[in-house]
């Protein structure tokens, strides 16, 4: 039995890797979430916690629940397929209490030119003005009507006075 | 309070009870979304694209990007002398403004709006080292802003370039597809936003989407797609000289 005399050294030893597997399995189960693995090498809360961030932009169906006079002008219209918070921005906080938050009336001179600015880069298709030279100031929705832009009838004078330059604010 | 080796005996489990309650998290609120029935992807047509910035601009107002940095941006490029190989490529604010006019007449120019490719085979989700960030039932590409550490190695290795750290939260971020609008039946801001429909949210695994018409009867490619990254950002109409 000589041989085995000093075993005691690897029982010891064995003792205290064991002792770590155990420090090691209690540590991981507290400090994995119960979520990571349920559907991938990930912690599967964080989808739902992803789902439940605020919506900022309403969505048109929102917008249209209410406002369907728009929508029907609208829908003649060359502005048919676009959305109404594409102008008027993030309404989402108006959707949820419409007395409470009114969206404020937009700017034309600033909002138009966002897609009509004349640019080189831009699609032939899109039309496009110089603004200076085709309005040289005066605010679009004097002549055009953002929900309908097609230039109506009684409109044409207007029309005239910013082409002779007669209506142009200096 | 004297604490006996009695009443840490009592203690000790009642803690980790606590502590693995507080683990567990938030229970799903969405229970009417079933992250299996769908498989998103997005549509971007280059020839409705007029650069006139809104997506950028809705993104950060929906998402909270911070600015200077961008989950969505739009670049312009203009090929001079057909040179394909070395178009100058410009994303002033990302495109947030518009863009200034190119007065040369000799140039081939036009948008393309980028974004994360929300990619099959993401490359960045394989290099996470903590799980941070994966790949959704739903095919969706997402970051877990609680486990991220803020390591960078999904910035540097998405070859699109589309990951950034928040320089307050020191985290990962990215475009999530508007994962909490399109979870409600929304469709993602940047499509909400655009005027001229250049954007269209895609559900592959619907058999209704539009989108299956529109690949079978289109040119369509997807960015660097030597690299098979299974990117999902599908493009109408790219030009060979886009990168």
């Amino acid at each position: 039995m000589d041989k085995f005399k000093d075993a005691g050294h690897l029982f010891r030893l064995a003792a205290v890797f064991l002792a770590g597997i155990v420090v090691f399995i209690l540590a991981r189960g507290f400090l994995v979430p119960k979520s990571f693995g349920q559907y991938g090498h990930y912690r599967g809360n964080a989808l739902a916690e992803l789902k439940s961030l605020p919506v900022s932009y309403a969505g048109h169906d929102t917008c249209e629940a209410c406002h369907s006079d728009v929508q029907e002008k609208k829908a003649k219209s060359k502005h048919a397929r676009v959305n109404c918070e594409s102008c008027h921005g993030p309404q989402a906080k108006h959707a949820d209490d419409p007395t409470a938050l009114k969206p404020v009336k937009l700017d034309t001179a600033v909002l138009c030119v966002r897609c009509h600015e004349a640019n080189t880069a831009k699609p032939k298709w899109m039309p496009q003005v110089v603004s200076a030279d085709h309005a040289g100031g005066v605010a679009c929705d004097t002549c055009h009507q953002p929900h309908s832009p097609a230039i109506e009838a009684p409109k044409t004078e207007a029309k005239k006075e910013v082409k002779t330059g007669a209506g142009v604010k200096k | 309070m004297n604490i006996t080796r009695r009443k840490m005996l009592v203690l000790l489990p009642a803690a980790a009870l606590a502590w693995e309650n507080l683990l567990a998290g938030e229970p799903e609120k969405a229970p009417n979304y079933g992250t299996a029935e769908h498989w998103w992807a997005m549509l971007v047509d280059i020839e409705k694209c007029i650069g006139c910035g809104s997506c950028v601009n809705a993104c950060q107002q929906e998402n909270h990007v911070p600015d200077g940095y961008y989950r969505t941006w739009i670049e312009r490029y203009r090929v001079y002398d057909n040179d394909w190989d070395n178009p100058v490529v410009d994303s002033p604010e990302g495109g947030k403004l518009g863009f200034p006019s190119e007065k040369n007449p000799n140039v081939k120019q036009f948008f393309v709006p980028k974004m994360c490719n929300h990619c099959a085979d993401s490359p960045c989700t394989q290099v996470c080292p903590v799980g941070a960030t994966f790949i959704s039932p739903d095919g969706v590409v997402l970051v877990d802003e609680k486990y991220c550490l803020g390591c960078r190695y999904c910035v540097q290795a998405c070859p699109y370039g589309c990951r950034f750290i928040h320089p307050e939260k020191k985290v990962a971020q990215k475009c999530t597809l508007c994962y909490h609008r399109i979870s409600k039946g929304l469709t993602t801001a940047c499509c909400e936003a655009c005027p001229t429909g250049a954007r269209q949210l895609a559900d592959l695994k619907n058999p209704n989407d539009p989108i299956h018409q529109f690949l079978r009867t289109h040119s369509v490619q997807v960015l660097k797609p030597h690299l098979a990254t299974g990117a999902k950002l599908y493009y109408n109409g790219l030009d060979g000289s886009v990168r």
